[in-house]
Formats: structure tokens, sequence, C-alpha cells
């Protein structure tokens, strides 16, 4: 196994793994010293799985994908991924000096796409999120369901084999955000894509993923982990989600509570 | 797993209800009409204008001071109508704007990748950052005489003290700019692969954009000022008769009226450069990143 993984860091094709995280530590100088943020995180996500990474809030899920994505280095253990990840942030980054196509582009530019064939698979990917219309629009001018239709539009266009995801919906209104996430199915489901999907909303996490993983806070380690075998299509209200939900979210009020015992 | 007809009835209906949202979220802007602009933007400076215009000439009719002191609006439009029946007007500025213009162009070229390589080496920042900023406070006068020892009465004494003065400021306006890049763009350019060069080309320098217009407005102001100072200070008959000379000239000809015309025409001038130039090109940019409301 050891050597298949050296060999997915330098780009490597059949591997059996989108991401793997092994023994993963990460702390920050904090006032009072050293803080663990990350105590020993081993997490696998299989080419076309789909999980969510569940936690309190400042459990330390945003510093895990970051690690994931190679925008920080871990204290301790390894991570690997099978070529450079996409990352979709919590706000939609889209670069405001550039049209919502323009932003599409530079994804594929940077990538080494001719430029001949740029503005049409711009145009696709704007298809495939279904904003048809959005070619020329500037940032501003566009909403928030809208935006982080473009990020995410965005963040395919790296064509990357993993997608990591950062509470990219939790500043939407609900009706726009389950849009969203029916949308993110259709697309996970079309690709074949591997999502690594961060969240604090216990339904969100049971709707969209096929695992999902419970983080603790403080620091943040593995609690315990789900399989969901709800078919798709589903729904926010299936009650088959309201069941796993409330589950899941009874052993989190649980991790929670311990730290309110020290 | 779903049969694919329902997979084709939720699509349209996820359609359906996409669209709706997307209607109810989409901003609907508006083009205000061309006698609106005339009347709000036109209008008050012209009144501005001849406001002084009139108290000018009533300070003339008080006679609060004699003529060779106080020059009526009237003599100083004489003395422009005189220049330009002559044709010296459009050379005078002539002479002033290409120099400062061309200088303002060296000093861009040397002052961005200044800026760029003191925001981004920290090295190179803690060595010259605090020099650079203060020089931006030093009187670009003060650089006249050292560059007429150095380097003679001629253009390039001149280019230099452009230099002198604009570079500071075009290099701390692109420092100020991208120190004030949000994270989260960088980090995003990162996860798309722009690094090193290619991040300063397509994340960095148009991030920076708004506060890089700005140094270079300010940079273009200091070149003016720069030149009009050296222009004044270091007349020489194989220089040319900008607008610096000229108003040298009316102080030794004891002619107030040229002085006047020569103030007039350096104000003139610095108006019309950022109304041409900059305004137009910082209100676009920040117009197009919807960083400004229209008014
Ligand atoms: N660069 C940093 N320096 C110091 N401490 C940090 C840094 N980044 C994160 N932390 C700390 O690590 C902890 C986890 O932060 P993180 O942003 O990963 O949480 P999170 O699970 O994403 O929270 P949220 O759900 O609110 O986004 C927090 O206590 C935070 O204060
Ligand atoms: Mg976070």
């Amino acid at each position: 196994m050891a050597t298949t993984i050296a060999k997915a860091a330098e780009g490597g094709t059949a591997t059996a793994h989108a991401a793997r995280i092994e023994h993963v530590s990460k702390s920050f100088a904090g006032p009072a010293g050293q803080q663990l943020v990350l105590d020993d995180i081993t997490l696998d996500v299989a080419p076309g799985e789909f999980v969510t990474l569940l936690g309190a809030s400042g459990c330390g899920k945003s510093t895990l994908l970051n690690l994931v994505a190679g925008l920080d280095k871990p204290s301790a253990g390894s991570i690997s991924t099978d070529g450079r990840p996409a990352l979709m942030f919590q706000e939609h980054a889209l670069f405001p000096w550039l049209t919502a196509g323009k932003n599409i582009e530079l994804a594929l530019k940077l990538r080494g796409v001719p430029k001949a064939e740029r503005r049409g698979r711009a145009e696709e990917l704007l298809e495939l999120v279904r904003l048809h219309g959005a070619y020329g629009k500037r940032v501003h001018e566009l909403s928030g369901g809208m935006r982080q239709r473009v990020a995410l539009a965005r963040a395919l266009a790296q064509d990357s084999k993993l997608l990591l995801m950062d509470e990219p919906f939790a500043a939407l209104d609900a009706i726009t955000r389950d849009v969203l996430h029916d949308e993110l199915t259709r697309i996970w489901r079309e690709t074949g894509l591997s999502v690594l999907f961060v969240t604090h909303n216990v339904r969100e996490a049971v709707r969209l993923a096929q695992r999902v993983v419970l983080l603790s806070s403080r620091p943040g380690r593995i609690a315990r982990e789900w399989t969901v075998g709800i078919a798709h299509p589903r729904r926010i209200e299936d009650s088959a989600v309201a069941e796993l939900s409330v589950e899941i979210t009874e052993e989190l009020r649980g991790e929670i509570r311990r730290h309110g015992q020290h | 797993m779903a049969s694919t007809d329902t997979t084709a009835k939720d699509g349209t209906d996820l359609a359906g209800l996409e669209a709706g949202l997307d209607a109810l979220d989409a901003v609907t802007t508006t083009r205000t009409p061309l006698r609106e602009t005339l009347l709000r933007k036109v209008l008050p400076p012209i009144t501005a204008v001849a406001l002084v215009l009139a108290v000018w000439q009533l300070l003339v009719w008080l006679e609060v001071a004699p003529s060779y002191k106080l020059p009526s609006p009237g003599a100083v439009w004489e003395e422009v109508r005189t220049a330009w029946l002559q044709g010296t007007l459009l050379d005078y500025i002539w002479t002033s704007v290409s120099r400062g213009l061309l200088g303002f162009l060296f000093a861009l070229a040397i002052g961005t990748p200044l800026g760029l390589i003191v925001a981004r080496v920290r090295f190179v920042r803690a060595a010259i950052g605090p020099i650079l900023s203060g020089l931006q406070s030093l009187p670009s006068v003060a650089w006249v005489p050292p560059a007429v020892i150095w380097l003679g009465l001629n253009d390039s004494m001149m280019f230099a003290v452009i230099l002198l003065g604009a570079v500071p400021s075009i290099a701390n306006g692109l420092v100020a700019g991208i120190d004030q890049i949000p994270p989260l763009f960088l980090r995003a350019g990162r996860t798309l692969g722009a690094t090193g060069l290619k991040g300063a080309r397509h994340i960095v320098m148009p991030a920076a954009l708004p506060g890089y217009l700005a140094g270079l407005k300010q940079g273009w102001a200091f070149s003016w000022r720069s030149l009009m100072a050296a222009e004044i200070i270091a007349s020489s008959p194989d220089l040319g008769v900008g607008l610096g000379q000229l108003l040298e000239n009316g102080r030794n000809n004891a002619s107030m009226s040229q002085v006047f015309l020569a103030i007039l025409l350096i104000l003139l001038v610095g108006i019309a450069i950022d109304l041409l130039i900059f305004s137009p090109l910082e209100r676009r940019v920040l117009l197009s990143r919807g960083l400004l409301v229209k008014s």
C-alpha cells in the first residue's frame, strides 16, 4: 500500500483512494503555548466517494480541509491526494475583477487548457450549474446562490479528482441551499468526483453523504462514522434522513456535553 | 435507485425553482440620462468658477491692491489671447506636459516592479520599506539642487526630479494595495495553481489594482509638482519654455498677468490630466467590482 501512496502523490492515475489522511495532527502557537487543534486523524476518501465531515464550530474542520488542500502543512502525519484537489470555500472567493465566465476560464488557463477551448468549456460548466446567462456577469451582480454555483463551476473547472468543500452553503437561505444540494448530488453522480464536504449541519451531512464522519472538539479527533444507505434522490425532509440525523445529533450533543464536564 | 423518469421530472422541477430564485435575486441596472448627468456633474463646478471670477473682478474694482499686484481677469485673458495668437500657448503647455508624462511613464516602469518586490519580499521590505514611505513626505523640490549639480541643466535633470518625486508614491500605492488584498483571494489563487509569477499576474496585480491606481494618481500629482519646481528653479535657454519657466519669466518681467496665466495653466493641466485619465480609470475599476455605488 505504501508504495501506491507515494505514486498517487505524484499524480498517478489508478489508485485506491482520492485522499488518504494518516495520523495527522496539527497544532498552532497560541497564547498558552502550543494548542493542539487536530489529533491523530486517519481518514480515507475512496474514488467517487462522498464523505461529509461533521463537527461543532471551531473543532478544526477548516484546518483539516486546508491541510488536504495543501494550503498548510500538518504538524505530524502525512496526507496524500490523487492530484491537486479543488477547494470551495465558505465564502464564494470569486475574483471581483473578472466576470463569472472569466473566473472559470482562469481556472482552465492555470490548468493549461488551450485558449481556443476555454470559452466553450466555461459555457459548458455554467450550463452544468444551470447558469447559462451568467457568463458576462460581474460577481457583484450575482445573488449569493448564483455566486456559490459559479464557485462550484470554477472548482469543477480544475478537473480534480477530489473536491473539497468548506461549508459552501452555510450562508444561504433554506430553499436555495436545498436546490444546491440537489445540484451537487446530480453533478457528483454525473462526474464520478470524490467529495469531502465539511459542515456543522447534521441534516445537510446526511442528505448528501455516503459516509458521515463526526469530529470531536478540542482537540479534533474522529469520534464516530456512519455509512448512509439511503437511496438517491434524497430530500432533506425525508424521514430516513431525519431519523439518522436525530441519531447523529444525539452523538454530537454528547460530544459537546463532555466538554462542559471538565 | 430512482428510475430515469423521476430524475428527469426532478430535473425540470429543479431548473424551474432555480430560474425563479435567480429572477428574484437578479440585479437590474439603469443608466442615468444625459441631462441629469449634466445638471449634477457639470453645473456645480461651472457655478463655482463663475463665483470665483466674480469675486476676483469685484476685488479689482474695489482696488484692494494695485494692478501690478492684482491683475484683472480681463488682463489675464488678454495674456491668454496674445500667447494663443503668437502660437506659443500650446508650446508652453506641451513642453511641460510631454516632460511630465514621459517622466511619469519612467516612474511607472520603475515604481511598479519596485512596489511588487517590496510588498512580496520580506527582506527588501524591512530594508527599504520605511525609506520609501519616508521619501514620500520629502518635498521633491529638495532634489532640484543636487540634480542640477549631478546632471547639469538639461532634460535628464528634470526627469530625475520627477522620478524621485513619483516613484515612492507609485511603489507605496502598490504596496498598500497588495497589503489590503483579502487573504481569501490569495488562497483561492493558490488552490487554482496561481503561484509565483502566475500568482502575481493573475491574482496579486489585479486584486491590488484599486490601491495601485490611487498610487498612480498621487504619483502623477507628485510628478507634476516636482516638474514645476524643477522648471521654476532651473531655467536655461536650451531647456525650452515650459509652464514653470513661464511663471519665472513673468516674475522677472514684473508681469503679474503672465504669472497668473502660468499658475492658471499649471492648475488646469493638473486637473485635466486627473479628469481625463485617472478619474475615469479609477471609476471604471471600482464600478466593475461593485465597489462604487452609481450616483
Ligand atoms: N492560523 C491559526 N492560528 C491559530 N489558531 C488557529 C489558526 N487557524 C485555526 N486556529 C484555531 O483552530 C481551531 C479550529 O479552527 P477551524 O477554523 O479549523 O474550525 P472549524 O471547525 O472550521 O470551525 P467553523 O465551523 O466555525 O468554521 C480554532 O480554535 C481556531 O482558533
Ligand atoms: Mg470552518
